[in-house]
């Protein structure tokens, strides 16, 4: 053989071991970073994780109970506030926009989502916070919920224009008007799109930790209702990992375990909802 | 069949005539729906020119012609389907039973006039869901169980499905498809029903079911239909329309229009020099 050709080969060996290992570091990292976390969280996580409140400083062992049920309050806070206006934002775009409308909104949509989620959160806090003169579970709400608008509108837009005309007309042909045929065929058609997008909007803000700063704040002690600042998994984990304390560090990874599991999950039941039913064949 | 490529002989399609060749006799009959003077824009340009035509009662009526001709336009404006197009816009005057449907409230409308479209769009619904839908939307008062067994069994398609209704309607094969559109269409008990060329999705024997299917429901209901096939206008209907580059060519009866054209045009097409 030449020596061109043993080059070639060379080449070609070279390059697919150089594709194929950064094919393998991009799988490894998710990997990693859940190995970690499962052998660091696995070890501090107990029942009273769980079901305890932080113990006070000084002391070890103590929960996070007030960071869970606090990041479930905020979630629940931004899916109301944020999820509607998504969805209905969406069928507006979808279903009744003309395309210098369409074009408009949609690409305020890209920016909103692209907005740094720190900025989102001044922008709360200068909305939600400041007139108030004290951070809330209602302000952290209403910035996860800014943040969870975009991906909603966006993706249930998507979903909604996939559904083929054909069955709009089909509708339209029977009588049903302009809103019957939206919410009897083209929704049905496309809901199990719609939710994966809304869990997948849900795991997206549910590990936010920068909006929350200095909106919900933090709080080591249960937080009542709606109007003072609360706990949460994401500020727990901040605080908790640059304290000096090793009971701490041992807290925050299990904090860190507890929130990827959720959102693993999340994305797991999204994957499972889109793969069942009946599927609108494409046009 | 349509689509194969001719040589390029040139066809000489006659001058245009200046009316219409009708030779249908309107005395006789009763017309379910008249469309006088209707001329179609899609924005500027112009794709129907003075068409007049009647529907007679509980006949078929099929409209031929190649493609771009303007039938599928002319069926759509029948239950208004054409204001779904922006831009789409009709001058002169459409009746049904002798009311101007284009000044009625069009849900109401369409519940009366029917469509079945080219290629089957059951909903991602069961098959009994699809045939309840436009009974479920119009809030009717009938029990939807025997609605739907009698709309299946008008549609010959009730043997078939009556042990699954509860399956997805994608199941079904395109031409049983096909049926469970006509009825889901006719569930709701329209005096019309239009079909937009139906079978051009579906294989021969699907094909023979519908034609036969559409000559039984004649009986129930006044049925409009356009079609590529002119053996299938032939073998269906009463009445046949040819239109051409949007104007109304001849209207006679369907086996008159096959054996005797009344206009040069028609011959040449049904003769297969053209389209």
């Amino acid at each position: 053989m030449s020596f061109r050709l043993h080059w070639r080969k060379f080449l070609s060996a070279f390059m697919l071991t150089m594709t194929g290992v950064c094919a393998l570091i991009s799988v490894s990292v998710l990997f990693f970073i859940l190995g970690y976390l499962v052998y660091h969280g696995g070890t501090s996580i107990s029942w009273n994780f769980f079901t305890k409140l932080p113990a006070p400083v000084g002391e070890t062992g103590g929960g996070m109970a007030n960071a869970i049920v606090g990041s479930g309050k905020l979630l629940l806070l931004a899916t109301l506030f944020g999820v509607p206006i998504g969805f209905f934002g969406a069928i507006y775009l979808a279903e009744f926009s003309g395309g210098t409308t369409a074009f408009v909104v949609r690409y305020a949509a890209d920016l909103l989502n692209g907005v740094p989620s720190i900025v989102i959160g001044i922008f709360a806090y200068s909305l939600a916070v400041l007139p108030f003169k004290h951070f809330s579970t209602l302000a952290g709400g209403f910035a996860l919920g800014l943040m969870m608008i975009p991906i909603t509108l966006r993706s249930t837009e998507e979903f909604l224009r996939s559904v083929p005309k054909a069955l709009r007309e089909a509708a339209m042909a029977l009588g049903a008007s302009k809103w019957k045929t939206i919410t009897s065929v083209i929704v049905p058609a496309a809901y199990r799109g719609i939710l994966t997008a809304i869990l997948l909007a849900f795991a997206r803000v549910a590990g936010e930790t920068a909006p929350l700063l200095f909106t919900a704040f933090g709080n080591r002690f249960w937080s009542n209702g709606w109007n003072q600042p609360t706990a949460s998994l994401p500020a727990m984990i901040y605080t908790y990992a640059i304290a000096p304390y090793d009971d701490w560090h041992r807290q925050a990874w299990a904090a860190g375990l507890v929130l990827l599991g959720l959102i693993l999950i999340i994305n797991i039941v999204a994957r499972a909802i889109l793969s069942r039913g009946i599927a609108v064949p494409r046009a | 069949m349509h689509a194969t490529v001719r040589p390029a002989v040139s066809v000489k399609i006659p001058p245009v005539a200046t009316s219409a060749v009708n030779r249908e006799p309107a005395s006789a009959l009763s017309m379910r729906m008249t469309i006088s003077k209707v001329n179609f824009f899609y924005g500027a340009k112009q794709t129907l020119f003075d068409v007049n035509l009647g529907i007679a009662t509980n006949k078929v009526t099929s409209l031929i012609g190649p493609s771009g001709c303007g039938k599928s336009t002319l069926l759509r404006t029948l239950n208004r389907m054409h204001e779904t197009v922006r831009g789409a816009r009709l001058e002169g005057e459409i009746l049904l039973d002798g009311q101007n449907i284009l000044v009625q409230d069009v849900t109401a409308h369409r519940r009366r006039v029917g469509m079945v479209f080219q290629r089957p769009n059951p909903f991602p619904k069961s098959i009994f869901d699809n045939v309840a839908y436009g009974l479920k939307i119009n809030g009717s008062k009938t029990p939807i169980a025997e609605a739907v067994e009698k709309s299946l069994r008008h549609s010959a398609l009730w043997d078939e499905v009556k042990d699954h209704l509860h399956k997805s309607a994608y199941e079904l094969s395109g031409g049983q498809q096909q049926r469970l559109c006509i009825a889901r269409a006719l569930a709701v008990e329209p005096e019309v029903l239009l079909l937009d060329e139906p079978c051009s999705a579906l294989d021969p024997i699907s094909t023979a079911k519908i034609e036969e299917l559409l000559v039984q429901l004649k009986d129930i209901c006044t049925i409009a239909i356009v079609t590529h096939n002119m053996q299938q206008a032939a073998r269906v209907s009463d009445f046949t329309a040819f239109l051409l580059t949007g104007q109304l060519i001849e209207f006679s009866p369907t086996p008159q229009l096959f054996t005797t054209p009344g206009d040069p045009r028609t011959e040449a097409y049904i003769t297969g020099r053209f389209g």
